[in-house]
């Protein structure tokens, strides 16, 4: 604890921190927005070619297995060193749970609102935004949670390619032995990955209609 | 109305589901389709807004081929009621009920006005339930809702697929009345799909047995009871109804077998809960080998508020057997007050419950007997 009080004593570093925590933000934050840009309505989509569901899920939770700091090494010769595959490792790593829950959030929907749609005439786009996105919302909104508080944890690795954010104060750490270093960055992350918990949490809430609260 | 001519309907696994159907329904009819499971009889239904398409053979609606429409619009001028109700639990009633006239553009104004006039129709004041969402009603009264949504642009033709068969008998026999009564003031075209031969007797101006896709027999209620084209038909309206003399019907015949029971472990408050759902004021307590363990009734449920239904179940149940006779089960209720007599066998197992509505039946069939013999 004296060691963490003795690092942040310097304004400097408390400046740096606070730089570092803007980058892991929106780092994150940007994987975040393209995951939900690109899973979604790739999500959408699987519901209506649903034989082709499996393999694509499939390919998508591979990616997931490559260990992190494999994935962003293998990133480096593609895109360089820099944000680039940082952000590039992040988005993949943040598609297969947006994915997974659009997926089963909107295949999962009561058949028989299905049928009633349908057989009331429906038009197909009708039924995806009356219907199956407002059901499916819930699903989904947890997906992109999930994803949210795993990428602000992983981000920290943004540092080995030079993505920076907070993962480069926690390698200096590293490199000098700095439990104070370590902790400083560290806590930071934990701190941004609850507040993002929390808020996407009540969000998720706060827009479920009323009739299907539970 | 609707005309089938030599309508076929293959599924892709080459199973025939509907076989040859040519059939008029008139306007202003009400016709059941009835028939054991597989028979056709949903999918024959089903062809008529489009969500299944023929394989072969022509259905009209109003002289136009159906082929020839375009299925959404078909559909919006077609009312659909479904077993499962299907309301979209994320709407309130009045945005479940005004769905297809805003599918359609109808303006606010008289969507709203539709709104205010469809839910007196079946006992739902506005004021209280516009605004609530489907999971706050009973089954009944979601159901209810679910017949308005059907009426509410409009249509001439109206399509239900064993409607009331996922409610408690009370219920049934209740929105059962309430639809008759609907039917005889708007004068609707109705096809009503059921495998409940009482629903389709009380219901239907003309009832289609079907049978492995074919239409076996096609008459009126009056009709298929007086001559059954064969032993199928017979068997499905139920020998006894046939031949059936009050004096010597037995209390399988007339008791009601959808029960409402609740877990001797169950809180009060469940069955509390279980009792307002149903419209009950009394629930049968049984094991999980169904065995009569008790009553519960709403009287005594007030008197003491906690604990479990095993705490303030009544276990002094008189009973009676199934193959007792119904004329001294109604007499013993009506010597003892009884409201109702629960159904056990040897073994205390609960097959079934006479209530008074059972006797009322009995009485009414009697009566019906006297005037087709006059």
């Amino acid at each position: 604890m004296g060691e963490l009080i003795r690092v942040i004593a310097n304004p400097s570093f408390v400046d740096k921190l606070l730089q570092q925590t803007l980058i892991h933000l929106s780092l994150s934050g940007a994987a975040v927005a393209l995951a939900i840009l690109v899973a979604v309505p790739a999500g959408i989509w699987l519901t209506r070619a649903p034989r082709l569901a499996e393999p694509v899920m499939t390919a998508v939770g591979l990616l997931q297995t490559i260990p992190s700091v494999a994935l962003l090494a293998f990133m480096i010769p593609l895109v360089g060193i820099g944000t680039p595959p940082a952000l590039l490792a992040l988005f993949l790593y943040a598609l297969l749970p947006i994915l997974r829950n659009t997926y089963i959030g909107i295949r999962e929907v009561d058949p028989a609102a299905k049928e009633a749609g349908r057989g009331m005439g429906m038009t197909s786009w009708q039924m995806l935004v009356m219907v199956e996105l407002p059901l499916a919302f819930r699903v989904m909104m947890s997906g992109i949670r999930v994803s949210t508080v795993l990428i602000i944890g992983w981000a920290t690795l943004a540092a080995f390619v030079g993505g920076g954010g907070l993962g480069d104060t926690i390698m200096t750490g590293f490199a000098m032995v700095s439990t104070g270093h370590i902790l400083a960055g560290g806590i930071p992350v934990t701190l941004m990955a609850l507040c993002a918990d929390f808020v996407l949490g009540r969000l998720e809430k706060v827009v479920t209609p009323r009739g299907i609260r539970v | 109305m609707v005309r089938f001519e030599h309508v076929s309907k293959v599924y892709a696994g080459g199973q025939k589901a509907v076989d040859d159907l040519s059939l008029t329904i008139e306007r202003g009819e009400f016709v059941c389709f009835i028939g054991p499971s597989g028979c056709g009889k949903t999918t024959t239904m089903k062809m008529i807004n489009r969500l299944h398409e023929p394989t072969a053979g022509t259905i009209s609606v109003n002289g136009q081929d159906i082929m020839q429409m375009d299925p959404v619009e078909l559909r919006r001028s077609i009312g659909y009621v479904i077993q499962q109700i299907g309301l979209f639990p994320h709407m309130t009633i009045a945005q479940n009920v005004e769905l297809v006239p805003r599918l359609l553009g109808w303006d606010a104004a008289r969507r709203q006005q539709r709104i205010n006039e469809l839910m007196p129709m079946v006992g739902l004041d506005p004021a209280i339930y516009r605004d609530r969402y489907p999971k706050e009603l009973s089954g009944g009264q979601q159901q209810r809702v679910g017949v308005i949504r059907a009426l509410a642009a409009e249509p001439d033709l109206i399509l239900m697929d064993e409607p009331f068969g996922a409610l408690d008998p009370i219920t049934r026999e209740t929105l059962q009345d309430e639809l008759k009564r609907l039917q005889a003031k708007l004068k609707k075209t109705i096809i009503f799909v059921t495998h409940d031969m009482d629903e389709a007797l009380k219901l239907a101006d003309r009832i289609v047995v079907m049978k492995e896709g074919r239409a076996h027999q096609v008459a009126t209620p009056e009709e298929l009871l007086r001559s059954p084209k064969d032993e199928f038909v017979a068997q499905f309206i139920g020998r006894d109804r046939l031949s059936e003399n009050p004096s010597t019907l037995l209390v399988r015949e007339i008791m009601h077998r959808r029960l409402v029971t609740v877990d001797p472990k169950h809180g009060i408050a469940e069955a509390v809960v279980t009792m307002r759902q149903r419209h009950v004021n009394s629930v049968l307590v049984t094991d999980e080998q169904d065995r009569l363990l008790g009553i519960v009734t709403a009287k005594e449920i007030e008197e003491v508020k906690r604990g479990t239904v095993a705490d303030v179940m009544r276990t002094d149940v008189p009973t009676v057997l199934p193959d007792a006779h119904a004329r001294d089960a109604i007499g013993r209720m009506y010597l003892d007050g009884l409201d109702h007599l629960p159904v056990v066998d040897e073994q205390r197992v609960l097959v079934g419950l006479i209530t008074r509505s059972s006797v009322a039946e009995v009485l009414s069939r009697s009566a019906w007997q006297d005037g087709g013999a006059a």
